[in-house]
């Protein structure tokens, strides 16, 4: 069996399941939203303030909410002890990553697209500099965010506060990728400066997380 | 480096000085034997006597701590996962799936992608393929038959069964039973960790007495010469 087949496979399968249950994309979208109307009118930001913000209020309320659906990552392998079919499986472990990742990224994509109208709305947003550098600095922000956390996700399983775990584990190893993604964004929406540099270490930042991920996965799946 | 079994001699399982530590805690100590293939063995003992342990072992989900294990000829379960066929003490199903969901799923898993391989393992197992209830509407005798038709869908040469009639009714683990027979008649080898060891009775070829993280014990059975060939219910 492929491993493009086999996450091709569970990425189906794990998309049908939310699509019944819908609970990653509903508890990201709310605390989102709280997240979006609660600094509206704690700040109260004019449209000039709004450019200077947004940047780090989008990827706060993108980071909060996209660990409440990583918590759940695995929740479903884990009920009925599912993820021993897989590991029992010949199937190559890291198409489960894979696939795991990639639906993360279109959960944590669909609840951006959601939220982006919210944000023009409460924070009269309008982007200065060119939207698809802002659209490339989402996709690769995004995937920096949710490849690292499906990983430490699946490394706290085992352990009993999980849900603590996780954001211990993720905040300070996505610094970084935080750093460019808020910098990048700002860069972009105020117009002043140019984001490449963000955009590039973004970029080297997947590549060499979503490597060492797929290279240490095997041995977080089968640790006993 | 994959083995051949050659059905008429060589054992399908062999164990060398197997030891499993938990901790300080020796769930397995020191085993040493082999199985022959063909042959439906009950493995027996109280709680904590390591059976689930064994089995664990040999469908690869631990790692011996010292000793070693050859599979199908195999020094590694990951060489010959696709020959054997697991099922586990839960149901590893997907609650929130059908049954021909979940079987589906799995079957990918193996490279299978045909539906009548899914629509054969339910039937084998005396589920309707048609049935578009949720697994997790399912009663727990149906979950049972369900697993069962996980762990044989890819027609493994080896299974290994942990409790498969825990919570079941004494009719449906009696179907399940007969389907075991049957199963092992088709030439496979069939591990069984039971509480209800009676309900293999005339089925099973071998008894395997485990105590205290050893295999202590084990004595052949007699055969009932015809077994049930019916497995009803499944709605």
């Amino acid at each position: 069996m492929s491993a493009f087949g086999v996450t091709r496979t569970t990425l189906v399968k794990d998309l049908r399941m939310e699509w019944r249950s819908k609970d990653a994309i509903n508890s990201m979208l709310f605390f989102s939203l709280l997240v979006v109307v609660i600094f509206s009118f704690a700040f109260n930001p004019t449209a000039e303030e709004s450019r200077v913000i947004a940047g780090g209020l989008i990827w706060v309320a993108v980071l909060f909410a996209a660990v409440v659906a990583l918590n759940q990552t695995w929740a479903h392998e884990l009920r009925n002890q599912v993820l021993d079919a897989y590991r029992v499986s010949p199937a190559p472990p890291n198409a489960l990553f894979l696939a795991k990742a990639l639906g993360n990224f279109l959960f944590v994509v669909i609840l951006e697209a959601l939220m982006a109208p919210l944000f023009v709305v409460f924070y009269q947003l309008r982007s200065v500099g060119p939207l698809w550098q802002l659209v490339v600095v989402t996709l690769l922000g995004t995937w920096a965010l949710v490849v690292n956390g499906t990983f430490f996700a699946a490394l706290s399983i085992r352990t009993r506060s999980r849900e603590i775990m996780l954001p211990l584990i993720l905040f300070p190893i996505s610094i970084p990728a935080v750093l460019a993604m808020v910098d990048a964004t700002t860069t972009i929406l105020s117009g002043e400066g140019t984001p490449e540099f963000w955009m590039k270490m973004l970029l080297v930042y997947d590549v060499v997380f979503t490597m060492v991920c797929l290279l240490l996965f095997e041995s977080v799946l089968n640790a006993e | 480096m994959t083995g051949t079994i050659d059905a008429t001699n060589q054992p399908v399982i062999v164990l060398q000085n197997l030891v499993k530590f938990f901790g300080r805690f020796a769930a397995l100590r020191d085993i040493s034997d082999s199985f022959a293939p063909g042959r439906l063995y009950v493995v027996v003992g109280d709680n904590g006597a390591g059976k689930s342990t064994l089995l664990r072992v040999l469908a690869g989900l631990m790692e011996p701590s010292q000793g070693s294990v050859t599979l199908l000829g195999a020094k590694t379960v990951r060489e010959v996962s696709h020959r054997v066929g697991y099922m586990g003490h839960a149901p590893l199903l997907y609650d929130e799936l059908s049954g021909m969901e979940n079987l589906r799923y799995f079957a990918g898993l193996y490279g299978l992608h045909d539906d009548g391989i899914c629509t054969r393992a339910m039937q084998t197992v005396g589920l309707d393929p048609e049935l578009e209830r949720r697994v997790g509407q399912y009663s727990q005798g149906m979950r049972q038959r369900l697993s069962l038709a996980r762990a044989v869908l890819h027609n493994p040469e080896l299974m290994l069964l942990d409790e498969p009639f825990s919570n079941v009714d004494v009719h449906s683990a009696r179907d399940m039973a007969a389907v075991l027979g049957r199963v092992r008649d088709q030439g496979k080898t069939i591990f069984v960790v039971t509480h209800q060891a009676p309900l293999l009775e005339g089925v099973a070829d071998e008894s395997v007495q485990m105590s205290a993280g050893q295999i202590v014990f084990r004595q052949v059975m007699t055969r009932n010469p015809v077994v049930s060939n019916t497995a009803g219910g499944g709605r």
